[in-house]
């Protein structure tokens, strides 16, 4: 389908250490609420692969626990990510990547939306990047075993 | 003429390649050791077989004589301790050598050499010039790199062979020799062959001389360097066993890696150095983290096998890439947490303490040149000069920060290096840090300070404090390391000490003046961190009162006492001060330092004992307790004054609340016994030897509730009685009986011991008043007293003599009816540890173990008056005295008197279980006739008694008291309470009691009393060891479930809820058991996932539900076909649980979702997401 990479030698950035939560007075009451929060929403993200190289999108920076938000009461989350070049044609697939990732991960009732870090991808300027949800399905169900395999080698 | 025959079948079947492979090889390795076993049996000879042979080594079909010359090998090798004569041996080492040209039959020419060549000396020998022959036709005719992996592997090993056991007849082959193993070895990429030829190289390195090797060192590292570092890139591989650092077990090296082996050969020859010191310099400035530390740990290694001369070449650019390393590696922020006090302040980083490995090697090989470069080194005159214009930490940029750490280092390992090199880094170094610090030399405490202290008071320059400690820091440490140093006198003339001599006294003081910062202020973590990290360091100079003087030490050590007695609301600083108290009282009690111990038992000891007792509650009681505890577990006459501190403390006080009734005392008293039991008793038992303060502390007690009129709470109980249990325990016998003494007196001063009515074997009379007085039970003295003796009982060791042990077992068993659990388990303790009458070691008093059974459960001990009513059905009639176990049975209708016989004789039970007593069988099988008696009456006569509260009725009590037969118990019969443990006693009830249960079950027709029967499964299978019930999975599975779907109704069983689900995931997750746990598993999965279904939804215990996944997680692992059915049904749960409100539950489940949907076809996985949006 391509024919070279496109990002042939991206930075790669060292990970984070796994945050250690603080111990919360949660963790004693058995009954208590946590929350889902930034930092969980992104331990689901932080280790899909990127569709190009055997590094996570986490140590490409492509996506950053800054650039997710989380609304738990109102059942929403937004991810930003940042292609690492701004002509990347993989954008797409590491949308789907996200959406599928966190689709399977969150409980059903989150709205979840994809973006494009502003400034960052060509595309951007041509109109809204985001995934609209039956662009996902339809990916889904008819592209053929390329994508396919790619997302489900990337997502796992 | 038959053998022959035969002995042609054999060679036939091993040289015969037709048959299937698997087949083939079990049938050749047969026929090799029969052949193997004739030889050795002198049945056949060599010579007859050779002769045989004779076709199949000579044929010109080239697979049979391979198959031919392998036999003729593996049978050497066979053959490696039978002597034989030296003839033989030559023949054959010359036929096999013959054999290296013929590159077709190969393998067992190698094979032979191999064998005979590694023979033992003892059987027949091999000549130099064998040997000789074999390197030379090895020279001529092997190939090697055209050869496949494992020819290639016996190449190796011949060569390897011939270099270390026959080195004279290698050595004069010279140069040729050394030609065909830089040729073998060329290109190799074997990891197996590997380890062998780096091993090859530093062999042959050793062996020949250097000229020889001059020639050729260079195409020799050639060979080597390239595969420098060594990094696997494919190391997920199964059958890949040699990992990079990991020991191969199959080789020939079981202690060595690769990366080792490498490093020895690289280190073989100083001839290499021209050619490795420059490859490894290079090396590390790899962006490869592995690669980095490799070449340091190299170069360290190198630097020391080539020597001085050799290295100092290279010195100037070791030099600038340590540095750089050095530099590169830092992490620009210090930690200031108390655990970095003693330590570097770093994270853990390999590289960095890598290159300062290196430095040290290197600087201790030359010191005089590094150091010439380290006092003249641009980079770090520039930090010192430019430390002066930061005043706070903060301020340095981080590029600074990491240079000025870097520095720091740099300078300690330089001035640990030796005492010539300290004085050196000292002289240039030390003074300007001084200068920058403001201070000057002052030779006496009272005029350090030239300026006024308020005008420094938090100036002190940050960047050169940090300088300034860890100079001290390596000074402490050289004094601390070096042997010249053990003699007191021997530093007085060294210049470094007189410098640190004379400005110690500012020091203190300076340092001193940071610690007076307030929380609020800039720096505030900065100077509390340094002053307390100088401080300390000034206080554990070794070395007696040399350097640092005896008051300024006692001022460091006032210092920090005050600031634990007084500032407890500044917490770092507290922690901090605490930590160094710690640290330097161990220090003292290290290295004997008699004159500061002295000092600081005045000074520390004494203030933080009387903390226990003052009544200033200013200062919260939790931190003065930590404070004590910490200080006092520095050293063993610390902990002796500690010790009598807390134990006068807890005497006053006790005093306060049983004479005076003082409330506000006991609360004070719990946290002391607390603290006396969880802190300083497993102190005093490290040590050991407290004996007499451990007697004196229960005798204390004792006298108190002698003198005690009023009794306080349930929560003092409990916290004396732990204290009185672990202090009795750990006494010996002689102690102990000192102790029983006492309590027994106590015990019999007391009112209501029924004294007369014990001794005289009459039912004791028992009203229903008195059995339901339990409410106020704990608070009345009666009470109070029975269980104190109780717990010295339960503590007791098996020889210890307990006076009246007839009396007190009667007067136990009238207590356990009211309900006190403490008397029922020192029965139980009594009965594991009295002595057999048959043994004939009449220890225990003068009562035996079948006189005290007799007592529990022959005697009718009580009998009633008219006002209780004994059941009909008990056989009894009205008025008649009863037994332990007849209440057990039901029979008195006084519920609360059977529940309180029933815990009692569990007690008991496991007391008799844990020795292995055959009693406990009557026992069991009591409780089971209370499970079916009362679960039948609870069928038909439900109404009468169980109506209002079954939920609390009597068969539940009987089920759980398989909790306490099976169940681990701290506060009675453990192993530290001297308790007679028979190896395996659960494995045993288990597989005894199990199967009656299991029956019953079946048996069961009510559903209530298959609950219950379910219920007391439950209890024993949760505590019984995986292994066994692994082996029943089968039966016991079905048994889990029921008795998970009962117990999960119940919110009170959540906890025997999560241990059945424990054992559970643990037949899952088994990985030994496989074949028996799988089989049943798989059997089960269908109720099994069906039950972990529900469980997910469980309300009251996080654990549960996220066992519950992880079960399910382990399930899918199972045959596809198997559990396909029940996917959809396990998807909708889990994605249920993704909305679970505790984030340990939907990480599992997250988890568990990907192991089920991965099992999947495309189609399900995408009609898996088209539900999940629909949703």
């Amino acid at each position: 389908m391509v024919s070279g990479l496109i990002n042939a030698n991206p930075v790669v950035y060292e990970k984070k250490e796994r945050r250690a939560r603080s111990a919360s007075s949660c963790v004693n009451d058995e009954y208590a609420a946590e929350q889902i929060d930034q930092q969980e929403v992104f331990d689901h993200v932080r280790d899909i692969k990127d569709p190009e190289h055997p590094y996570s999108l986490e140590e490409l920076k492509v996506i950053t626990e800054d650039a997710i938000e989380v609304d738990d009461e109102r059942s929403y989350v937004r991810v930003t990510f940042t292609p690492t070049v701004e002509h990347c044609s993989m954008a797409t697939v590491i949308g789907l990547c996200l959406r599928v990732k966190l689709m399977r991960s969150l409980p059903p009732r989150f709205k979840v939306d994809i973006m494009v870090a502003p400034g960052t991808h060509a595309t951007e300027a041509a109109g809204k990047h985001t995934l609209p949800l039956h662009y996902v399905l339809v990916c889904i169900f008819y592209s053929e075993s390329f994508l396919k395999g790619l997302l489900l080698l990337s997502v796992y | 003429m038959a053998e022959a025959s035969q002995l042609i079948q054999h060679i036939e079947s091993f040289v015969n390649l037709s048959s299937s492979p698997t087949h083939q090889s079990q049938l050749q390795a047969a026929s090799l050791d029969v052949i193997a076993s004739l030889l050795k049996k002198n049945v056949l000879t060599i010579e007859t077989l050779v002769r045989e042979m004779g076709m199949y080594l000579t044929t010109t079909d080239d697979v049979i004589r391979a198959r031919g010359i392998l036999l003729l090998g593996e049978l050497l090798t066979h053959l490696a301790s039978k002597p034989l004569d030296d003839a033989t041996i030559h023949s054959m080492l010359a036929f096999f050598t013959d054999r290296l040209a013929d590159w077709k039959a190969l393998r067992g020419a190698l094979v032979g050499c191999l064998a005979l060549l590694r023979r033992k000396s003892s059987g027949g020998v091999i000549t130099t010039n064998d040997a000789k022959a074999v390197a030379q036709s090895y020279i001529q005719n092997l190939q090697v790199q055209s050869l496949a992996q494992h020819d290639r592997k016996l190449c190796f090993e011949l060569l390897e062979c011939l270099l270390q056991r026959y080195p004279d007849a290698v050595v004069s082959l010279g140069e040729d020799l050394l030609y065909a193993i830089c040729e073998a070895i060329d290109g190799e990429k074997d990891p197996h062959c590997l380890m062998l030829t780096f091993h090859i190289v530093e062999v042959a390195a050793e062996l020949f001389s250097d000229d020889l090797l001059a020639n050729f060192a260079s195409d020799l590292f050639e060979i080597l360097g390239c595969y420098f570092p060594i990094h696997f890139t494919h190391s997920k591989a199964e059958d890949f066993d040699v990992k990079r650092d990991d020991l191969s077990r199959a080789l020939m090296f079981p202690n060595l890696s690769l990366s080792h082996i490498m490093q020895a050969a690289f280190s073989s020859t100083s001839l290499f150095e021209p050619f490795a010191i420059p490859l490894l310099l290079e090396k590390l400035s790899s962006s490869l983290q592995s690669a980095k530390v490799d070449s340091l740990k190299y170069l360290s290694h190198c630097t020391v096998k080539y020597g001085a001369d050799r290295i100092e070449k290279h010195a100037k650019a070791m030099w600038s890439s340590i540095k750089d390393a050095v530099y590169s590696s830092h992490e620009p922020t210090l930690s200031f947490a108390s655990e970095s006090l003693d330590g570097v302040g770093f994270r853990e980083n390999v590289i960095l303490t890598e290159s300062l490995n290196l430095l040290d090697t290197v600087f201790k090989q030359n010191s005089g040149l590094f150091l010439s470069w380290i006092i003249g080194d641009e980079d770090i005159n520039l930090i010192f000069k430019s430390i002066s214009s930061y005043k706070t930490y903060k301020e340095i940029s981080l590029q600074s920060k990491q240079k000025l750490h870097a520095v720091g280092s740099i300078l300690s390992v330089s001035a640990k290096a030796s005492p010539a090199a300290c004085n050196s880094v000292m002289e240039s170094f030390f003074p300007c840090l001084m200068h920058a610090l403001g201070l000057s030399v002052g030779n006496s405490t009272q005029d350090c300070f030239p300026n006024d202290g308020n005008v420094l008071r938090g100036k002190l320059n940050h960047g050169a404090l940090y300088l300034c400690i860890e100079l001290m820091t390596a000074c402490r440490e050289l004094m601390a390391s070096s042997e010249e140093f053990k003699s007191v006198a021997a530093p007085a003339n060294e210049r470094w000490y007189c410098l640190l001599q004379s400005y110690s006294a500012s020091l203190a003081k300076a340092l001193r003046s940071t610690l007076e910062t307030s929380a609020n202020e800039d720096s505030y973590e900065t100077n509390v961190y340094f002053g307390v990290k100088g401080l300390l360091i000034l206080g554990t100079f070794r070395g007696g009162s040399l350097i640092i003087s005896n008051s300024i030490f006692e001022n460091i050590l006032l210092t920090f006492t005050s600031i634990i007695i007084s500032e407890f609301e500044n917490t770092l600083l507290w922690k901090l001060a605490l930590k160094a108290l710690v640290h330097i009282g161990s220090f003292i009690d290290r290295f004997n330092e008699s004159e500061k111990a002295l000092s600081y038992m005045d000074v520390v000891i004494e203030k933080i004992v009387s903390l226990a007792s003052s009544h200033d509650f200013s200062m919260p009681f939790p931190l003065k307790l930590e404070a004590i505890s910490e200080i006092g577990a520095t050293g063993r006459n610390y902990l002796l004054k500690i010790v009598q501190g807390l134990e006068e403390a807890v005497c006053a006080n006790l005093y306060e609340v049983l004479v005076h009734g003082n409330p506000k005392s006991a609360e004070v008293v719990v946290q002391l016994l607390e603290c006396y039991s969880n802190k300083v008793l497993p102190r005093i038992h490290e040590i050991g030897g407290f004996e007499e303060v451990l007697l004196r502390f229960a005798v204390n007690i004792w006298n108190l509730i002698e003198k005690s009129v009023t009794f306080s709470s349930q929560g003092l109980l409990d916290a004396t009685m732990k204290a009185m249990k672990l202090a009795v325990g750990s006494c010996s016998v002689e102690s102990q009986n000192i102790v029983f003494q006492k309590a027994f007196t106590v015990l019999s001063l007391g009112t209501y011991f029924p004294l007369e009515d014990a001794a005289s074997n009459i039912p004791i009379l028992l009203n229903e008043f008195q059995l339901t007085q339990e409410t106020s039970i704990s608070s009345s003295r009666e009470a109070w007293i029975c269980s104190l003796f109780a717990s010295v009982i339960i503590a007791a060791r098996p020889q210890t003599h307990i006076p009246n042990v007839r009396l007190v077992i009667r007067l136990f068993m009238t207590t356990l009816l009211k309900g006190n659990v403490p008397a029922a388990q020192a029965l139980g303790s009594m009965v594991n540890k009295l002595g057999l009458k048959s043994n004939g070691t009449e220890v225990h008093g003068n009562c035996t173990l079948e006189e005290a059974m007799d007592i529990i459960f022959d005697s009718k001990l009580w009998s009633f008056n008219d006002s209780v009513t004994l059941r009909s059905n008990g056989g009894l009639e009205n008025g008649s005295s009863i037994g332990l176990t007849d209440i057990c049975r039901g029979a008195t209708n006084i519920r609360s008197l059977q529940v309180h016989a029933i815990a009692g004789l569990a007690w008991i039970g496991k007391g008799l279980l844990m020795r292995g007593h055959e009693k406990v069988k009557d026992i069991t099988m009591t409780f089971i006739e209370c499970l079916l008696s009362n679960s039948k009456l609870g069928s038909f006569s439900l109404e009468q008694d169980y109506s209002e509260n079954s939920s609390e009725s009597v068969v539940k009590y009987a089920a759980d008291a398989f909790k306490i037969l099976m169940g681990d118990s701290e506060d009675c019969l453990s192993r530290k309470l001297h308790a007679t443990i028979r190896p395996l006693y659960k494995q045993r009830f288990y597989s005894t009691i199990m199967p009656i249960l299991q029956s019953l079950i079946i048996k069961s027709n009510s559903s209530f009393s298959r609950s219950i029967l379910c219920r007391a499964c439950a209890h024993i299978i949760s505590d019984t060891p995986l292994i066994v019930v692994l082996n029943d999975a089968k039966t016991v599975i079905p048994i889990l479930m029921d008795g998970l779907s009962i117990l999960s109704n119940d919110v009170s069983d959540k906890d025997i809820v999560y241990s059945l689900l424990l054992v559970l995931s643990g037949i899952l997750t088994d990985k030994n058991g496989k074949t028996i746990g799988q089989e049943a598993v798989i059997e089960c999965a269908h109720i099994i996932i069906d039950h972990s279904i529900i469980l997910i939804s469980y309300p009251h215990m996080m654990l549960v539900r996220e066992t519950a996944i992880q079960c399910l997680v382990a399930m899918s692992g199972l045959p596809h076909a198997r559990i396909y059915p029940m996917r959809r049904q396990v998807l909708q749960a889990v994605s249920r649980a993704l909305d679970d409100p505790k984030r340990a539950v939907r990480q599992e489940a997250v988890r568990c979702r990907q192991a089920w949907s991965q099992s999947l076809s495309m189609k399900g996985e995408s009609g898996d997401c088209f539900n999940h949006v629909s949703q």
